[in-house]
């Protein structure tokens, strides 16, 4: 393994350090806690909170600003945050409006963000929270944990966030949140897997010549290991698997994101979004707004996935509104 | 009959398995999960300890679920939440207790198991921790129901519960990060599963030493 750290305990301590120095007038450090939030807080709003394991920056520290989240908490590496982490963050930005949670759809974020909120509303604190499941490659079905929320969760931060600047109330940021997370879709894929730290080995073993097609973003083995090929082919395989499960319609119009998983140049994320256009246009479909880059990262993972998410005109309205956060400008 | 300094030692034991089983359950967990069982589960008992001399003067049911506490504040993951359930129900269910009867022990075990499920919202035969539990705790009410002592109940504890975790690989994960692996899940071993496992050798460990 070779990295720039000192010590493999304090990685997420050192790294939350750096990011408050170099933005703080973007966030600050809940003191004593792995919790990021706007450096000047906002008031009379419903206040979004998230988070989840560290690694998958700039999500989700980088997130927190105007338009999107009041507060991030970061577990260890690709480790959900403990239950005081979270419920610290929820008293920390409650404004009197609420709280709500985006969770990814981990068993472990579920069930400390869960324990979180059972603290808070012990407390009198107002809280909803929803649960992104965008990734395609898992089935959802009884016999899963239902679909893991990966780089489709940005849009969740953008469009709830932007919902919550207009002083919504909790329910109709809610609602909001629940409509994206209902429309939108992403497939990815891995070239090199990433290596945790204090692991100190990667994940898997992917020779020279090999794919992983269905990944996570916590260096875990996707669903399906093939031969390494072009990048349209890529692409094509990807939007597949998404244009299945999401049946957008010609007319239909969509935010693209073509999200990089750490160790992939802007150069390749763009010649995959080149293909995605050339298919979307096939297909009569309009692309509203595309993002491409680094926002849901798996630290050192090469590799990208494709995110469609299918807008009505209160999405589009959200998704364009204003949003000025580390890892997020519109 | 366990007395507190047995629960101490229990917890003792089980923070060393932790902390010597480190690599083995971040191998097993990096086979079908994110790979970080052991790292996770070696820090919350490397805390249990260093909180343990200040709560050690204080009665079982409230070491208990400092314990529990502690885990669930530093593990994180699935397993802080589900540890911690387990070590603070089985804390609440011992309350007022100064030593521990079998029916004490059954009772906290079945509380224990209880808090995991309701947080976990999972069932036995689903690849996790419940797949060693339910049987190592099965095993010990069969025991104790035959009239034989706790000390005998928790070598077979034992042993049902290395049999759940070797029924894990059988089986397709549906909880739980391994479950996204579908059919890919089988023939690996489920770490939570072996991680509770070596809860009950030191469970046993303890029983064998008092006799």
């Amino acid at each position: 393994m070779k990295k720039f750290i000192n010590d493999v305990e304090n990685v997420e301590n050192e790294m939350l350090e750096g990011i408050v120095l170099a933005h703080p007038e973007y966030v600050k450090r809940l003191e004593g806690f792995n919790v990021l939030v706007r450096a000047d807080k906002k008031t009379g709003k419903v206040a979004l909170v998230s988070g989840g394991g560290s690694g998958h920056e700039p999500a989700h520290g980088g997130f927190v600003g105007k338009g999107m989240l009041d507060a991030a908490v970061a577990g260890s590496i690709f480790t959900s945050p403990t239950p005081d982490q979270v419920f610290e963050a929820i008293k920390a930005v409650d404004a009197g409006k609420g709280v709500l949670l985006v969770i990814k759809n981990y068993t472990g974020d579920i069930m400390n963000f869960e324990m979180a909120a059972e603290l808070a509303e012990a407390e009198g604190i107002k809280v909803a929270n929803v649960v992104t499941n965008d990734d395609v490659a898992v089935e959802d079905s009884l016999y899963t944990t239902g679909r893991r929320g990966v780089a489709g969760t940005v849009f969740v931060h953008k469009i709830a966030g932007a919902k919550a600047e207009t002083g919504a109330s909790l329910e109709e940021v809610k609602a909001t949140a629940e409509k994206v997370i209902a429309n939108v879709r992403t497939m990815g894929v891995a070239l090199k897997p990433c290596t945790v730290p204090a692991a100190g080995k990667p994940g898997f073993e992917l020779s020279e010549d090999e794919m992983e097609l269905g990944i996570g973003i916590h260096g875990e083995p996707g669903t399906e290991r093939k031969p390494i090929q072009t990048a349209d082919v890529i692409v094509d395989y990807l939007m597949e698997r998404i244009v299945k499960d999401m049946k957008p319609q010609a007319g239909d119009e969509v935010a693209v994101m073509i999200n990089g998983s750490g160790a992939t140049p802007p150069m390749e994320l763009y010649i995959l979004n080149r293909r995605v256009h050339q298919i979307l246009a096939d297909k009569g479909i309009k692309v509203f707004k595309t993002f491409v880059g680094d926002y849901m990262t798996s630290i050192d993972m090469a590799g990208a996935s494709v995110t469609l998410l299918k807008l009505d005109d209160e999405m589009k309205e959200l998704l364009a509104a204003k949003a000025d956060t580390i890892g997020f400008k519109l | 009959m366990a007395t507190k300094a047995e629960v101490l030692d229990f917890i003792r034991i089980y923070a060393d398995k932790m902390a010597e089983h480190r690599q083995e359950l971040t191998d097993l967990d990096q086979a079908i999960g994110d790979g970080d069982h052991g790292i996770n589960m070696s820090r919350g008992f490397k805390a249990v300890m260093e909180k343990l001399p200040t709560v050690e003067d204080k009665s079982i049911d409230e070491i208990l679920k400092s314990v529990g506490m502690t885990l669930v504040s530093t593990v994180g993951g699935a397993s802080g939440p589900l540890y911690g359930t387990a070590f603070m129900k089985a804390g609440m269910a011992t309350k007022g207790k100064e030593a521990l009867a079998d029916e004490d022990v059954i009772k906290a075990l079945d509380e224990a198991v209880g808090g995991i499920q309701f947080r976990g919202k999972a069932e036995k035969g689903e690849k996790t921790i419940l797949d060693s539990m339910i049987p190592a705790i099965d095993a010990i009410k069969a025991c104790i129901n035959e009239g034989k002592t706790m000390e005998a109940a928790l070598i077979e504890a034992e042993k049902a519960a290395w049999a759940g975790v070797e029924y894990t690989k059988t089986i397709i994960a549906t909880k739980g990060r391994a479950s996204y692996l579908g059919e890919r899940s089988i023939g690996h071993q489920d770490p939570g599963a072996t991680s509770m496992a070596y809860a009950f050798q030191a469970l046993n460990e303890v029983a064998q030493k008092g006799r």
